[in-house]
């Protein structure tokens, strides 16, 4: 930790030479670091652009469960999914926003492992943010079950019905890599929260407020015995997370890889899903982290060099993505597979040809943008930027669930997939859910992890012996 | 007025340094029973007033291969045991398919044996604290650095430590009831 420390410094002193936007702003102490950030929980007034913008999402929410209510009263035949496509909506929403959460747990675990230490103002909200959209994410495997209060029967319990599950299903590895992947992510967002919950119960005004925190601090006291055994825990997390997180998506990949679906049967799903996924998770990323530091005031914290970075990782990833499509495209021609063929015509010409072109815009081509520095240092383009790639994403994931399945073997069995309104409704219905959970967020608990806020202060140093 | 039995006695510092400073002259001076609070966690800390056993690593690696096993085991009983069922000839015990299943649940296991293993290592939750009753003390989360030697220690005698401790350029002393 001593020699993480140097580094830092070592870092420091060279950004001052590069000319490079600092990872905080100089001038904060210990003090100040900890009252700006606690005084946005504790002592700043509920604004009405909060109170419009949680109502907003509340509404979008009650949507969502006007839309499941009546899917649970009608069956999944409100929504455009019929053979021979019978994953629509569902299954791409479910990709995308599993998609999303990558970011969280990748910013937290493998950027912390990396020593990236400009990850430490960024981490927390973004593993909130990974929570939120696995929680999204899960609703739709679930309502897509067509019965889902009988969902507990994919996992292993003993049962009157004498049976056990598949496990040779990549659905069901599927049950328990999402279940796990959540679990671990809401666990080292709870463990990093403790010192800054203990924090807040010091400083709250409110005795409600005290006692909440308090409750959730679990009498943290920041003991040097404690913190020894922490950091241990926090980084033993982190290694565990790192695998985890590049095994979801995988993971998510093989339940179209192991099928035998044309554009589905392919080995570079797995990467490529992972990098895709990372891709649109910075792009949320910065659709929050940019009005959030404007709003609340923390550009201090969350300077130009966080922004840069994330435009960094998605350039990076982008090009990952791109090189997956690149792969695709040449496979299906060069493979000599009669289907695989008709696939890749089907994306160029076939009746969906104007969404795939507007995937290869929104992914590849207009994200190149940022190889220019005006635009990775100019929040209003890198906030457009993200909104399009977010938005190619999604479209990604139509492409290779609904042409795959609109045109397979047989020209017999061929069909097109118009969604309905209720497919729209549960889908907005998410979005507004998940920022519905982010305004909670902001308000309730600290969006920038204090602790590790005050270990990136030269003060922080300490000389070993 | 009842006499409150002295819990140990508490010093205060500005800086991390000057805590790892004094914690490593308290050490030395033979203070055994001692603790040290920070707002951060500060590595050097826990060398300094003498904690080398961490067991977090040790209950993380059982958890995981509790959880590797446990994984393994239960599809291989559910899958060819208890439950054959045979998918397009495959052999029942089909084990390139039950690894991921087994992976997920080597790092469930894992994690959770790290968070909840080091909360019960550290005795938490404890809501009370006789630390908490110096009212200085809530600035340790905020910007302060506090060192305490407790009552418990041998060494310890109420007027020879409080002047022992005063002259380690702390910025105030105070006793902590217990």
């Amino acid at each position: 930790m001593a020699d993480h420390r140097d580094e830092v410094a070592n870092e420091a002193a060279n950004e001052v030479a590069n000319q490079r936007a600092p990872v905080i702003e100089p001038g904060h102490t210990f003090g100040t670091i900890t009252d700006k950030i606690s005084s946005i929980v504790l002592t700043r007034p509920t604004s009405l652009g909060w109170v419009v913008g949680f109502g907003a999402g509340f509404l979008v929410t009650m949507m969502l469960l006007f839309a499941l209510g009546y899917l649970f009263m009608k069956g999944t035949g409100i929504w455009g999914i019929n053979i021979p496509i019978g994953w629509g909506f569902a299954i791409v929403n479910f990709v995308w926003w599993i998609g999303i959460g990558h970011a969280g747990t990748l910013i937290s675990a493998i950027l912390l492992l990396l020593r990236q230490s400009w990850r430490n103002s960024i981490n927390r909200f973004a593993e909130a943010m990974t929570l939120f959209a696995v929680a999204c994410a899960g609703i739709f495997p679930l309502v897509h079950t067509g019965r889902p209060w009988l969902a507990y029967w994919m996992f292993p319990y003993p049962n009157t019905m004498n049976y056990w599950p598949q496990f040779r299903s990549p659905l069901l590895w599927d049950v328990f890599a999402v279940s796990t992947y959540f679990t671990i992510s809401l666990l080292f967002w709870f463990i990093g929260l403790i010192p800054d919950l203990a924090t807040l119960r010091d400083r709250a005004e409110n005795k409600y407020a005290r006692i909440s925190y308090g409750l959730l601090a679990m009498g943290w006291r920041g003991s040097a015995r404690h913190w020894a055994r922490y950091e241990t825990a926090y980084l033993l997390l982190a290694g565990l997370a790192t695998p985890l997180v590049l095994s979801v998506h995988t993971v998510v990949s093989f339940d179209f890889a192991v099928s035998i679906v044309p554009g589905w049967h392919t080995t570079i799903f797995p990467p490529y899903f992972v990098a895709g996924a990372i891709y649109s998770g910075f792009a949320m990323v910065l659709m929050l982290a940019i009005p959030i530091r404007k709003i609340y005031g923390l550009e201090d914290f969350i300077t130009d060099r966080h922004l840069q970075n994330s435009a960094k990782v998605m350039l990076a990833t982008g090009w990952i993505v791109a090189y997956g499509y690149g792969i695709e495209a040449f496979m299906g021609w060069y493979g000599g597979n009669r289907y695989d063929q008709t696939l890749l015509w089907n994306r160029l010409h076939g009746p969906y040809a104007g969404l795939y072109y507007m995937l290869l815009a929104c992914n590849i081509f207009i994200p190149q943008l940022l190889w220019i520095r005006k635009m990775r240092t100019n929040p209003v383009w890198l906030f457009l930027i993200s909104f399009v790639i977010l938005v190619g994403m999604w479209l990604e994931r139509f492409v290779i669930i609904v042409l795959s399945l609109s045109r397979d073997f047989l020209t017999s069995s061929w069909g097109m997939y118009y969604p309905t309104r209720w497919d729209w409704m549960t889908f907005f219905g998410t979005i507004g859910m998940f920022l519905t959970a982010m305004f909670l967020f902001v308000r309730i608990l600290p969006m920038i992890s204090i602790f590790e806020m005050r270990t990136l202060l030269p003060e922080a140093e300490v000389k070993p012996e | 007025m009842k006499r409150v039995p002295t819990y140990g006695i508490m010093a205060e510092f500005a800086s991390a340094q000057d805590l790892v400073n004094a914690a490593r002259q308290t050490h030395e001076a033979g203070y055994r029973k001692i603790d040290a609070f920070s707002p951060f966690p500060v590595e050097e800390l826990a060398d300094a007033i003498g904690f080398h056993k961490n067991n977090v690593p040790l209950v993380t690696l059982i958890g995981a291969i509790v959880g590797g096993l446990s994984g393994y085991l239960m599809q291989y009983w559910m899958a060819v045991i208890s439950y054959p069922v045979n998918v397009g000839g495959r052999p029942y015990h089909s084990w390139p398919s039950f690894i991921i299943i087994t992976f997920e649940m080597t790092i469930l296991f894992g994690g959770i044996s790290a968070v909840f293993g080091m909360l019960a290592l550290n005795g938490l939750p404890m809501p009370y604290h006789p630390v908490f009753n110096v009212p200085r003390f809530a600035l340790a989360s905020k910007d302060r650095f506090f060192l305490i030697v407790f009552a418990s220690d041998p060494k310890y005698d109420a007027n020879g430590t409080r002047q022992f401790m005063e002259g380690l350029h702390a910025r105030s002393i105070s006793e902590v009831p217990g």
